[in-house]
């Protein structure tokens, strides 16, 4: 249930995001969803693709600083309140969560949220029991 | 005004004569450490150097060097000349390793460290009437002891208000009536700022000259800091393993340093062969002291980079003087007054158990006032997804060099391979301030 999520440390300076892309790119790897932390001096990049063991690799190779971390990803209504029950439900479970992001899908009226946690088995349990979707890799390497 | 000199008969000396004194008291003191320090003996007979070899100044250059490494080989007390029971203060500077280059003193030693600042507090003016205000620290240091030691020869009043709580420190100058200040030239400045801030005039206060050092400043520091003070600067040159501030000190001129020479002989050498330079030309700086008694050091490379010149001086005193030194032969930096080798960060990020990164140390002056940042290199663990990890982990090691360092510094983490290389070897330094 768990998703790969890829971290590459990017000092802020011009030209990075371009690099990592175009890696990307050039590897055929497809994005789904991303997001960038950002600080004064540097920003973390955060990535879901539909390979994450290549695109490690070719970063990697390329000289970044790449970790993968598990995360969580859920299937919320693309509407209001969507996102404030499945918050509502970590919350009274004492699930706190690190960071999150999210993205729409094309086809159907659902919104999608990658979800970092400290325990993802226990988030995982709670999610479930309130019935929120939690996508597969599969799943979100197929929409 | 006309010139005072603490020791006239010394300091303005015909040329002949302290050439004939240095060469009396070097001569014994050889005699002395080749019988007294195993370590001299044994570096002398490695050399083939007797101590009936050194006759006059003129054989000076037959002894071998002395370097910081020696202390270190011998630390503690090893380069001691006397024995542990005449040694009444101990002082010690920071060296390359997590071990301090510690430095003895007899109740004579400590005589010739008051003389040496004596005269530099009378060539800035000083006298029995003077309050002087001591705000280099106190403590291993050698800086506020070996001022203060001079003014309480000249009969002065010390105040010894050590570092910290500039407002403080401004109030005591302000109600003891502080009239010579000494600390390094980044703090005066500091002080003169802040008072400004507090929007006190320098009529106000009652400081006519500071002497300032142990850390490299410029001629528009100089200017800055006599505007915003009110005051006239002088500089003042030394190293704890030679005695302390006191070596060298500037006179009504302020076109160079005299240096004790009765004491402390100089000599400038090619750092790269040791040859020993004519006067006037550049290289670096070594003394041989030649009246201490529990850590005499002979011919001791300072690292600094200087210049000698016996050019008569407008003041009178025909000692040699001492250029402002111009840069190190070792990657050593001052920063703040303190004496940071980059060798003692990396042993910090192992300390860590961080497998040895890449990191520079760029150091800046804003404002004139120094500023040290530590590039550090992310390697795998130290990386997260999480950016409060990181920052976590910056803290932690910001907070284990400022403790090993005793200065403040920002740390920051780059990307691997980022830190520029030369020839495989990373430069561990970048000094971006300005000297004159």
């Amino acid at each position: 249930m768990f998703i790969k999520q890829i971290s590459v440390f990017v000092e802020n300076k011009a030209g990075r995001l371009a690099e990592i892309t175009g890696l990307l790119e050039r590897n055929n790897i497809d994005i789904r969803a991303l997001s960038i932390a950002d600080t004064r001096d540097f920003g973390i990049l955060r990535l879901i693709v539909n390979d994450p063991d290549t695109a490690e690799k070719v970063l990697k190779d390329a000289g970044f600083t790449v970790s993968l971390t598990q995360v969580i990803a859920i299937g919320v209504n693309d509407e209001p309140g969507g996102l404030a029950s499945a918050m509502k439900t970590l919350y009274e479970n004492k699930i706190s969560v690190e960071y999150m992001y999210a993205f729409i899908s094309r086809t159907d009226k659902t919104a999608f949220v990658i979800l970092r946690v400290e325990d993802n088995e226990k988030a995982i349990e709670v999610l479930k029991k309130f019935h929120i979707k939690v996508l597969t890799s599969e799943d979100l390497y197929t929409l | 005004m006309a010139e005072k000199y603490w020791n006239p008969q010394i300091e303005t000396a015909p040329l002949h004569e302290m050439k004939a004194l240095q060469s009396y008291r070097l001569s014994a003191k050889i005699r002395e450490v080749y019988e007294k320090v195993p370590h001299y003996r044994k570096k002398m007979d490695e050399a083939g150097v007797k101590p009936e070899d050194i006759r006059s100044v003129e054989d000076l250059h037959l002894l071998p060097f002395t370097s910081k490494q020696d202390l270190r080989d011998t630390y503690p007390y090893g380069m001691f000349a006397r024995p542990v029971e005449e040694v009444v203060r101990i002082h010690a500077s920071s060296g390359t390793t997590g071990k301090q280059t510690v430095v003895g003193y007899t109740d004579h030693d400590i005589g010739i460290w008051s003389e040496c600042t004596a005269r530099a507090l009378t060539a800035a003016g000083g006298d029995k009437n003077d309050f002087v205000h001591v705000s280099y620290g106190y403590g291993l240091f050698t800086g506020g002891f070996g001022l203060h030691c001079g003014a309480e020869l000249i009969k002065a009043t010390v105040i010894p208000v050590s570092v910290g709580n500039t407002k403080r420190q401004i109030q005591i100058m302000k109600d003891f009536g502080s009239t010579i200040l000494c600390c390094t030239p980044s703090y005066a400045l500091y002080l003169g700022e802040t008072l400004e801030e507090m929007g006190i005039s320098t009529d106000e206060i009652h400081l006519k000259a500071g002497i300032f050092g142990a850390e490299p400043w410029t001629e528009g520091m100089r200017r800055t800091i006599e505007k915003k003070l009110g005051i006239r600067a002088f500089d003042i040159y030394g190293l704890s393993e030679v005695i302390g501030p006191g070596v060298a000190f500037e006179c009504s001129e302020q076109t160079g340093m005299h240096i004790n020479e009765d004491h402390f002989i100089p000599e400038i050498i090619d750092p790269d062969t040791g040859e020993v330079l004519p006067e006037g030309e550049q290289g670096e700086l070594v003394f041989t002291a030649i009246t201490k008694e529990a850590l005499p050091l002979m011919r001791y490379r300072t690292k600094d980079i200087a210049v000698l010149s016996r050019k008569k001086c407008s003041c009178g005193r025909t000692l040699i003087k001492l250029s402002k030194p111009q840069g190190r032969s070792d990657d050593m930096l001052i920063i703040r007054g303190v004496n940071v080798f980059p060798s003692q960060v990396e042993s910090v990020l192992l300390d860590l158990g961080l497998t040895a990164p890449h990191y520079v140390l760029i150091v800046d002056r804003v404002d004139n006032k120094d500023r040290l940042e530590i590039k550090v290199e992310m390697s795998g663990e130290m990386f997260s997804d999480a950016v409060r990890h990181i920052e976590e982990t910056e803290a932690v090691i910001q907070r284990a060099v400022e403790s090993t360092l005793g200065i403040s510094a920002k740390v920051t983490l780059v990307e691997p391979k980022s830190l520029e290389r030369a020839e495989g070897k990373s430069k561990r330094v970048i000094d971006n301030r300005v000297y004159d």
